[in-house]
């Protein structure tokens, strides 16, 4: 008698509860008394709050309507009706109707830019950088603003909506990166003075809320300046919001720079480059790579901070939303919650997308330092 | 100099400057005041006022949103594949929306549309309506004192024990249970002194009275929604922020713990949170300094705390921006300060000794 | 310290502050357009519409001044700002004059460093309710949450008229008339208090006027005017005389369309006023035709009153103390001569 087998057995499947949907289901949300308890409460939580939220948003809402008889029905999910009547001014707030394609072109051409930009490797993308650091600010303030080369001139206080936004946000970004890098570089200077000074403004503004820094631009500002100069409440604005985000950008490129090995600055002060050539070509390139998504994620903040503008008067994305709920003719009892929801909305898609971008960049590089 | 300059052009103008104002009187009503006050008190009341409303609105709303985080942030990294999920939609959602967006939603689109006083929703004792929340106030009669001491000493007592216990473990290797004693202590013997002294409270219920509640606790509607849009904004932030410290703590650690015999529970409680809270306090403390400051979007609602009613109306009606805001800037300022002092302190203490 | 470097950081990178200048007349004629001070938007007083032009009663006394100084009562640029806002703009010489529903009173006239010089119109503080509530008088309103804009008169005014008389009140404040009146609106106030112009005006904006009352109570004195920066005279002057003009017009008969054929009449009243006789204009620096400017182009005050505020206006707000003093009103203006 032999005890070798003389042939294979057939093989059979796993048990059903272990593979395929089952297995996962039990894997991953039954696997004991207290995770399957777990479970049921999220599908609870799940079951009081979707369904009914897509009732409201899609199922019971009001898509089409000329005033606020459409969103007053019985049971009316969202007035949506609403958002497509005031769209006009949610993008543009009461900027000149007639002018609202240079807003556009401006905004289009920014797109392209930034897009050209973040798509990595594109030829000439460094002509590209040069026109978006130089020539686009000057053509979007000239189309913007207008009054020469006879397009007739918009009055700040016209800026309105999204567009509003996008210029709060992008100059708050456009200032406060130089300026925050000037100041991180003067927070770790060797001359006490200005590592005092640095330290200061720095600590200063993070440790004030922004509103008050608006307030301050606001009614402050005016006190100090030559009287007569009609000092755009715009500008007092944008040079609040710059001067604030740039302490927390200072923040954001000092941990950048304190990464560096002192071995790269003693290498490069060998080679006999001074300070400016020194952290320009050497030290910047790598602290500032390394610091990437914290840069992206202040400009997250900075982008939600926007709203904050309304306080002080200024129509700003969500300002326009807010100031269209007492047109008395959309009143109705979800008009509110439309519009807050739109605008929820459009800053989620917008903030996500660039925190998504953020984690690209950072997978990107990190690739470059993994070896293999 | 400039600042010289802006002086002599306010004397230029005979506007008033200094900080006299603050001892005049304010004049204005305050809906929410934590300290006596009326319309007679002085500026400088009114700051108080505000000062305090602000300190019990970033109270309360760290207390809420390190709780909601924690739970969050640890459902994140839960082997239950659903929590996992929710709770990181909930962190993605509430993150990338401003939060003023989520104050004027909570105030504007919700509490608003709540029913008149005449009408609130009635749930058990609880009342709400678009007047706020409102709760049976505890009334302490005589005899209350008995049962605050009771308490006291079973406090005392817990200390002992948990002191003792340790001493024990120390000597002995095997410490006393602690908790369930504990527990017992603290509750029941200011129960059953409240009970043989006779019940000596009350419950003040609130009554509909012309066109308001009067009497019980009350949060009102502005306080709420401060206190809803803060938290569950903050709390996405505070769940990355314990996500990413629990994941810092080297999975070693737990294996190891567990290999020792402690229990998972144990391991999480014993060896992984202290391990994690070191990495997770830094950054949980810039949060709550956050939160603090972000209370200053009040300004938006008539929830009267400093940015409103100091920075506005007490700015507005005595016209001395310069001092009203220096004011307000260097109260926030000193906040932040304190914290990051306190914050260094524990950073020193807490740093890995190296040998 | 600390704040004294804050300060001065954020002033130093802009400009370096200079004294505020004495002739405000000078540099408005040279910088050529007056910059007047208005309110966000209240209807009646100072509103923008879609296409950011500007109406109201507020508005067009800016237009009277420029009409006085230019001739031309388009050269004129508005700021629009929030009751917070306001008197730092005035006080900084961000605007000429500020022409924005401001009541005048003794703090503000001295501790503030201003010049109350022409009261547009005479206003008093009410309140509203809803028709549901069945409060017929302010007397009933104890207990009540009163919705009011933060930081104005009207607050004190509120707070004064409660206490004396032995009533309780919880006050929620806005920084915005919008936010107050869509507080009131949702029911988050029993009661909606400001100026009783504001209340008609507002009233207009709910989704169901009809719903709503004004009560009979008047609490306060509110008379809303232009400011002007303390001490300068000669400024003051042209802001003042360009409502005298328009009220002197009202009282003699001269309105925007017979203007041009008043100016040849005999009676020696309107001829002083439409500069046919006599050097008026000299004396406040402007030429001699300057009433005739404001009343040609931009109307005598009962054309000004009644298509903001009175009769030609959704407001329809009767003219009662705003009416000449010699129809029983107080509106009176020293002569021309």
């Amino acid at each position: 008698m032999s005890f070798v087998r003389e042939s294979y057995l057939i093989q059979t499947p796993p048990p059903l509860l272990r593979v395929g949907v089952p297995g996962w289901l039990r894997e991953n949300l039954f696997s004991s008394a207290g995770n399957t308890l777990l479970t049921l409460t999220g599908l609870y939580l799940l079951w009081i709050i979707v369904p009914p939220f897509i009732e409201w948003a899609l199922l019971d809402a009001v898509w089409q309507g000329s005033g606020r008889d459409a969103c007053l029905v019985e049971d009316a999910g969202a007035c949506w009706a609403f958002v497509a009547a005031k769209f006009g001014q949610f993008l543009y707030g009461r900027y000149t109707i007639e002018e609202r394609w240079r807003a556009d072109l401006v905004f289009l051409i920014g797109a392209l830019t930034a897009g050209l930009l973040m798509s990595g490797r594109v030829p000439g993308r460094r002509y590209v950088f040069v026109f978006a650091v130089l020539i686009y600010p000057v053509l979007g303030y000239v189309l913007l603003t207008g009054g020469v080369f006879g397009l007739p001139a918009v009055e700040t206080s016209l800026w309105g909506g999204l567009l509003l936004t996008f210029v709060v946000a992008s100059v708050g970004m456009a200032v406060s990166f130089p300026l925050g890098i000037l100041l991180a570089l003067g927070r770790r200077s060797q001359m006490p003075v200005m590592r005092l000074l640095s330290i200061l403004y720095i600590e200063a503004w993070r440790g004030v809320p922004l509103i008050t820094v608006l307030f301050m631009a606001s009614v402050m500002l005016p006190l100090f300046l030559p009287p007569g100069t009609n000092f755009d409440k715009l500008l007092r604005v944008l040079i609040g919001v710059a001067l604030f985000s740039s302490a927390y950008m200072a923040e954001v490129v000092r941990g950048g720079l304190q990464a560096i090995a002192r071995g790269q600055y003693e290498a490069a002060s060998a080679l006999g480059l001074g300070f400016w050539r020194l952290n320009l070509l050497i030290i910047m390139p790598q602290a500032l790579r390394l610091v990437i998504p914290g840069i992206v994620n202040t400009f997250i903040g900075l982008f939600k901070d926007t709203t904050l503008v309304m306080i002080v008067g200024l129509f700003d994305f969500l300002g326009s939303v807010q100031v269209n709920f007492s047109d008395a003719n959309w009143a109705a009892p979800q008009t509110a919650a439309s519009g807050y929801v739109f605008a929820a909305l459009v800053f989620w898609i917008i903030c996500f997308s660039m925190s998504r971008y953020s984690m690209r960049i950072e997978s990107r590089l990190n690739e470059g330092t993994r070896r293999t | 100099m400039l600042a010289a300059n802006t002086v002599d052009n306010l004397r230029q103008l005979n506007v008033a400057s200094g900080f006299g104002f603050l001892g005049h009187t304010a004049g204005f009503g305050i809906s929410q005041t934590l300290i006596d006050y009326s319309e007679a008190s002085s500026y400088g009341r009114a700051f108080l006022v505000a000062l305090l409303n602000t300190l019990l609105v970033a109270g309360i709303g760290i207390f809420l949103a390190a709780i909601l985080g924690f739970v969050v942030g640890i459902a994140r990294l839960s082997s239950n594949w659903l929590v996992a999920r929710l709770a990181a939609v909930y962190i993605e959602i509430f993150r990338n929306i401003p939060l003023l967006l989520q104050i004027l939603f909570w105030y504007t689109a919700v509490l608003s549309n709540l029913p008149a006083p005449r009408n609130s929703f009635e749930i058990g004792s609880l009342l709400i309506n678009n007047r706020g929340m409102y709760l049976p106030a505890p009334v302490a009669e005589t005899g209350f004192g008995g049962v605050a001491v009771a308490a006291a000493v079973a406090l005392l007592g817990v200390v002992f024990l948990r002191y003792w216990s340790n001493m024990r473990r120390t000597a002995t290797g095997r410490g006393a249970p602690v908790f369930w004693p504990a527990l017992g202590l603290l509750t029941g013997l200011p129960l059953m002194v409240f009970w043989l002294s006779g019940s000596p409270l009350h419950f003040e219920a609130p009554v509909l009275r012309g066109f308001n509640f009067t009497g019980g606790i009350r949060a009102i509607p502005e306080l709420l929604a401060l206190l809803f849009a803060l938290s569950i904004y903050t709390a996405a932030f505070i769940a990355e922020i314990v996500r990413s410290g629990i994941q810092a703590v080297n999975w070693g650690q737990s294996e190891a713990a567990v290999a020792l015999g402690l229990r998972r529970s144990e391991a999480l409680r014993l060896v992984v949170l202290p391990q994690a809270l070191r990495v997770i306090i830094p950054p949980l403390t810039s949060q709550f300094l956050n939160l603090t400051k972000n209370s200053s979007l009040a300004a938006a609602l008539a929830y009267p705390e400093l940015a409103s009613v100091f920075a506005g109306t007490v700015l507005n009606q005595t016209g001395q921006a310069v001092e009203v805001l220096t004011i307000t800037m260097a109260v926030y300022l000193s906040l932040s300060l304190l914290t990051s002092l306190a914050m260094n302190y524990y950073n020193s203490r807490i740093a890995l000794v190296e040998r | 310290m600390r704040k004294y470097i804050l300060m001065t950081s954020i002033a130093a990178l802009i400009s370096f502050a200079s004294s505020v200048s004495a002739a405000t007349l000078d540099d408005v004629k040279k910088k050529g357009f007056v910059q007047c001070g208005v309110s966000q938007g209240l209807k009646g007083f100072s509103s923008p519409d879609d296409k950011g032009g500007w109406t109201g009663i507020d508005v067009d006394l800016c237009l009277a001044i420029a009409s006085a100084i230019f001739g031309d009562p388009e050269k004129v640029k508005f700021t629009p700002l929030s009751a917070k806002e306001r008197f730092t703009a005035l006080q900084s010489g961000e605007i000429d004059v500020l022409s924005r529903n401001t009541t005048w009173a003794l703090s503000r006239d001295t501790a503030l460093g201003f010049d109350f010089r022409a009261v547009t119109y005479y206003d008093g503080q009410g309140f509203m309710v809803r028709k549901s509530s069945g409060v017929k008088s302010a007397r009933d309103l104890d207990g009540a949450t009163v919705c009011v804009l933060m930081g104005t008169s009207t607050s004190l005014t509120l707070a004064d008229y409660f206490r004396s008389n032995n009533m309780k009140y919880e006050p929620i404040t806005f920084e915005k008339d919008d936010e107050v009146v869509a507080a009131y609106e949702s029911g988050r106030c029993d009661t909606y208090t400001t100026d009783s112009s504001g209340l008609y005006a507002n009233r207009l904006t709910l989704k169901d006027p009809q719903e709503h009352i004004v009560l009979p109570e008047i609490i306060s004195k509110e008379p809303l005017g232009a400011v002007v920066r303390h001490g300068d005279n000669q400024w003051g002057d042209v802001v003042s005389w360009s409502l005298y003009a328009m009220l002197n017009a009202e009282e003699l008969g001269v309105n925007s369309t017979n203007a041009a054929g008043m100016r040849e009449s005999e009676n020696p009243e309107i001829r002083r006023l439409l500069g046919t006789e006599g050097k008026f204009g000299e004396g406040l620096g402007l030429s001699d035709d300057w009433a005739y400017n404001i009343i040609a182009k931009v109307g005598n005050y009962a054309e000004i009153f009644e298509r903001n505020v009175g009769k030609g206006s959704p407001l329809a707000i009767p003219r009662g103390l705003n009416a000449l003093w010699t129809q029983g009103g107080i509106q009176y203006a020293p002569p021309v001569r």
